[in-house]
């Protein structure tokens, strides 16, 4: 089964990359642009088809080593 | 997967980058057609990077030779005895090209490879350093080229754990299509442990160490492997991507494996990975070489051997290892995480031979891939003489303070700390002169030896006079290194050139390795390594010819060595050397009249040598307070920077005679030093006894610099000035397109 | 005085720490390896050091943080024994939860190093006696992850119990803000409540020799030393 985690700054963190990418948009004229944060992507196969201890086990995957819960959120999406 | 047995058709060949002519060769040389394995293989040996076929037979002069030189050119690096059973291993090494397709990965990977060529041999590296020029400020891609390449360095030197200690970093509207990364790197080891690339030994294992091979940097098989697979984006050749990590390790590990007595020889995958590293062990231990591909460790699916022989993957070893010694270097691989195997052995029938999936895929002689490489003595014409240009023909600025503002801003004067900073150099807490001096120093373990080193050339001297322009790199490496009490001992090379096709650029080389190869023989500072890099053209409009030279010496206490920083208030400062105030082809014509013709100051060998020796003799004997050597931008500069480091102002009261101001302040004549004493009388009769000329000028004190007319300038403003422009520019808040 | 200075893969000022630790207890750090799960016995401090522990590639000491020998290091730490964790160390450290807050990128997204002027904020721990309240010292930064951060609550409890290590500073001793990496209230290093444990980002370890740039740094490993001796 795959699985996608995606990490990002939580909203009270100020991210300079994110900013730094911002600033570069509008520079480049896409002026539409209000915000941008930036992130990680971890795509993960795992075993089994127990679609629930799958999520179960990826949000302890985040807890454990994948986001510092101290200024990172995490979202898990399980494909199919 | 691609298939080995193909017609060879012309076109194939050509994209190979081999010329009718070079194919014909390889057929006469094995009496058939090759496989399209065999191709890559030539064509990966034959190319001008890995068999200097255009450059080799000037080479062969150069001056290698001195009885502390232990390897000269030829091995990953070269190695020099410094005494007390230490030696430094030392080599410039360019990454051009690819760091101006993807400047961050580039330039990176630049650095891993200069780096390993130099833990191969055994030593750890201890020092890196960085000669980078570019295009124009005003040309669109600059300030992004920059910032890629400086961050790039920064990211794999940083993480490695080696201090970037110094380099160059200039600009040019000729390096707009090219830019040039020179990488150098210097480490040290016992003289009894250096380890060489010769495989000894019938039957021994050639093992692969470190990173995983992908499809990473193949060149020849770009558009080939379209035809044969078409569609196949995951096929398509990448950039090559450094990883420090896996460098860090492999330098612990490759060190710990030395130590334990289990290598035989060793060998950097580098430029052309397997192919070139795998012929270079067998064909100069006189052995043969039969590999098994399928025991390669590999990144991704189905990789054929065409793809796996011509990868430049990073990070990758190969050894050959004392068969009964395998296991305790398994163990070690293992430990620290890297992939370990046994790819091959060394055989006695001096053939390389290539197998895969069970099939043969080469079969070659191995000596002849490398002696029998075409070998160009390519037409050339020597460079017209440049006319001399009289100082009294350079007008003279309005204000010459202002004259010394505008040059201390200037793009390539001004100070290079936006750039530094962005690299550890104080690492290993041996840095002791930083960055932004005459030449780095950075002791050796607990000292009190240390090493001085610096990369310099003047590429406009290079190109209105290549043999004075390759002295004067030479002489300017041999007098940094002089300036902070050390001896100079030998040099790398990083040759920079446009299209050896065309003979005024061949001339150009020529003469600056006749220049260099003078210089060398004069101040008995022999080349024990290099690179060339040929082809920096873009449009019919070659680089300035760029003969990078990275010096090294021993400073044999570093506690005694000298910086340029003015000192305390009230020392003399003295100038040493003869000045004419040549002015033509100098950084204040260039700068103040963009006008950068005429001959480049000369450069007298005797006298450098003379004066430097000298000077060398003062700072051993602690007279000498503070040291600078005098190039661009001539006198004004090097007392403006002394006073900018010192935070200290001087009173200049006296110039040599007969000669205009601003020729004497900003002329570049060679063989000069500036120096504050506090025992003048005593400087000043010996140089008269040693035949120096030396010239008090003024003294040190208050806190502006003052000029012979009266002019003062706040030391604070020329530091503001110095230290402004890069900042800005980098920004964006500069907007240099009214410059 | 016994030192142990962890090593893991990637780590790279572990040398400077151990010379550090030399200078100032004239005895020889045991290096440990990041596989091992106990410490030498009768270890007085445990010593991360600088570099980019497996290559920093999910979070900056996010990995080493997971390893082996963590856990005998935070029962090292559980029992009150010291704990110094400098630069990728620091990183380690609050990955680990042995030191409040987060580690993030500079604000202006470049490594930096230089020298730095900081100002020491709590004298009278193990690793301060050495130094006087309110010095300001010159050291070395060399990082590109150092922008300290907290939430607010512990950032008020940080402040409020007197944990705040060093602060960055300028030659007078006035706190930079935003300078050199863009941290909360210029912190350049944090205590554990119990005061064994030290974050910091800057490099005090190579500033140990007045031949290469000065002693500031060596007050902090004398400190250790002469704590040891006098526990």
């Amino acid at each position: 089964m795959k699985a996608r985690v995606t990490v990002t700054l939580k909203t009270s963190v100020l991210d300079p990359q994110g900013k730094a990418i911002e600033g570069s948009l509008r520079s480049l004229g896409f002026d539409g642009v209000e915000s941008v944060r930036q992130g990680k992507v971890f795509d993960l196969e795992v075993a089994g088809e127990d679609k629930a201890k799958a999520e179960a086990d990826i949000k302890a995957m985040c807890e454990k080593l994948l986001a510092n819960t101290v200024i990172e959120s995490y979202r898990v999406e399980i494909a199919g | 997967m691609i298939a080995n047995q193909i017609p060879i058709t012309p076109e194939l060949v050509a994209q190979h980058g081999l010329k009718p002519d070079e194919y014909q060769r390889i057929l006469d040389l094995i009496g058939r057609e090759p496989t399209l394995t065999e191709l890559g293989i030539f064509s990966a040996m034959w190319n001008e990077h890995c068999s200097y076929k255009s450059s080799r037979i000037h080479l062969k002069g150069l001056p290698t030779k001195a009885p502390w030189v232990i390897q000269g050119p030829g091995e990953n690096a070269g190695v020099i005895d410094i005494g007390d059973g230490m030696a430094v291993v030392f080599k410039m090494e360019s990454h051009n090209h690819p760091s101006f397709i993807e400047p961050y990965q580039g330039a990176a990977t630049g650095c891993g490879g200069i780096l390993r060529d130099v833990f191969t041999m055994g030593a750890r590296p201890i020092a890196a350093l960085n000669a980078l020029r570019f295009g124009d400020p005003k040309h669109p891609r600059t300030r992004h080229l920059i910032s890629g390449v400086v961050a790039g360095i920064g990211h794999y030197g940083n993480a490695f754990g080696v201090p970037t200690v110094g380099g160059q970093f200039g600009f040019h509207t000729r390096y707009d299509g090219n830019i040039l990364v020179n990488a150098m790197a210097v480490g040290i080891c016992r003289s009894d442990q250096i380890f060489y690339a010769a495989a000894t030994g019938v039957g021994n294992p050639i093992v692969y160490l470190g990173s995983k091979t992908g499809r990473d940097g193949i060149h020849g098989a770009t558009m080939a492997s379209a035809e044969f697979d078409e569609g196949s984006e995951e096929k398509r050749p990448t950039v090559q991507v450094g990883d420090p990590f896996a460098e860090k390790l492999l330098l612990e590990a490759c060190l710990e494996l030395m130590a334990s007595g289990s290598v035989i020889a060793i060998q950097d995958m580098g430029a052309a990975g397997l192919t070139c590293s795998a012929v270079e062990m067998g064909a100069k231990g006189d052995l043969g070489v039969e590999l098994d591909l399928d025991s390669v460790p590999t990144r991704e699916a189905a990789m054929s051997a065409y793809e796996m022989m011509l990868s430049e993957s990073q990070e990758r070893m190969l050894m050959v290892l004392d068969p009964a010694r395998e296991e305790d270097a398994k163990a070690i691989f293992t430990k620290w995480g890297l992939d370990f195997a046994i790819v091959g052995y060394t055989t006695n029938d001096l053939k390389f031979r290539v197998k895969h999936g069970g099939e043969e895929m080469a079969v070659l002689p191995i000596k002849e891939l490398g002696d029998e490489a075409p070998l160009y003595d390519r037409p050339w014409v020597p460079t017209p003489k440049a006319p001399v240009i009289a100082a009294s023909d350079v007008p003279a600025p309005a204000s010459l303070g202002k004259a010394l503002l505008t040059l201390l801003g200037s793009p390539d004067l001004c100070s290079k700390r936006w750039v530094f900073e962005q690299y550890d150099h104080l690492i290993l807490g041996n840095t002791v002169q930083r960055p932004g001096g005459d030449a780095a120093v950075v002791r050796i373990e607990d000292g009190p030896k240390g090493l001085a080193i610096t990369c310099d050339v003047t590429p406009r001297y290079c190109e209105n006079d290549p043999i004075e322009g390759g002295k004067q790199a030479v002489a300017e490496a041999w007098r940094n290194i002089t300036a902070v009490g050390g001896r100079p001992l030998a040099i790398t090379d990083n040759l920079n050139f446009g299209n050896p096709e065309r003979p005024e650029i061949m001339g150009q080389f020529v003469g600056c390795l006749k220049g260099i190869s003078e210089a060398c023989v004069a101040l008995d500072f022999p080349i024990v390594s290099g690179n060339v890099s040929l082809y920096n053209e873009t449009q019919g409009r070659g680089i300035l010819p760029t003969p990078t030279i990275g010096g090294v010496g021993v400073v044999d206490d570093v506690a005694k060595s000298a910086t340029l920083a003015f000192k305390d208030a009230g020392e003399p400062i003295i100038l040493i050397g003869e000045t004419t105030g040549w002015l033509g082809a100098s950084t204040y014509r260039a700068v103040i009249h963009q006008r950068e013709d005429g001959a480049p100051p000369p450069v007298d060998l005797e006298t450098e040598r003379r004066n430097g020796n000298f000077v060398r003799g003062l700072i051993a004997h602690g007279k000498a307070t503070a040291v600078h050597d005098l190039s661009d931008g001539g006198l004004a500069i090097a007392l403006a920077e002394m006073a900018i480091s010192g935070k200290i102002g001087a009173l200049i009261s006296a110039l040599p005679e007969g000669i205009p101001a601003h020729a004497a302040l900003f002329g570049e004549d060679q063989a000069r030093y500036v120096l504050t004493t506090d025992d003048p009388e005593k400087v000043l009769s010996d140089a008269a006894a040693a035949g120096v000329p030396a010239l008090c000028i003024g003294s040190t004190g208050g806190n502006a610099l003052t000029l012979p007319d009266g002019e003062s300038i706040p030391v604070s403003d020329l530091e503001h000035a110095h230290e402004s422009w890069l900042p800005a520019y980098m920004s964006g808040a500069l907007d240099v397109s009214e410059n | 005085m016994k030192s142990a200075v962890i090593l893991f893969p990637g780590s790279n000022r572990e040398r400077d720490a151990a010379r550090a630790l030399k200078a100032a207890t004239g005895r020889e750090s045991e290096i440990i390896w990041h596989g091992e799960t106990a410490l030498p016995d009768g270890t007085d401090i445990v010593v991360l050091p600088g570099g980019f522990s497996y290559g920093d590639y999910l979070r900056c000491g996010a990995i080493a943080a997971r390893s082996p020998v963590m856990e005998a290091v935070r029962a090292h730490a559980n029992r009150g024994g010291l704990v110094l964790g400098i630069c990728n160390g620091f990183q380690i450290l609050v990955e680990s939860g042995l030191l409040p807050g987060a580690l993030l990128r500079n604000s202006h997204l470049k490594f930096v190093c230089r020298m730095q002027h900081l100002k020491v904020e709590r004298v009278g721990t193990p690793f301060t006696r050495d130094y006087r309240q309110g010095q300001v010292v010159e050291v070395a930064v060399a990082h590109g992850d150092g922008n300290y951060l907290a939430d607010p609550e512990t950032l008020a409890r940080i402040e409020g119990e007197g944990l705040v290590a060093f602060r960055y500073c300028d030659a007078s001793g006035n706190h930079l803000e935003g300078s050199p990496n863009g941290s909360m209230n210029a912190i350049a290093g944090v205590y554990s409540e119990k005061l064994n444990v030290l974050g910091m980002m800057p490099h005090p370890e190579n500033l140990i020799d007045p031949l290469v740039g000065g002693t500031d740094g060596l007050g902090l490993f004398t400190s250790i030393a002469g704590g040891a001796r006098a526990a």
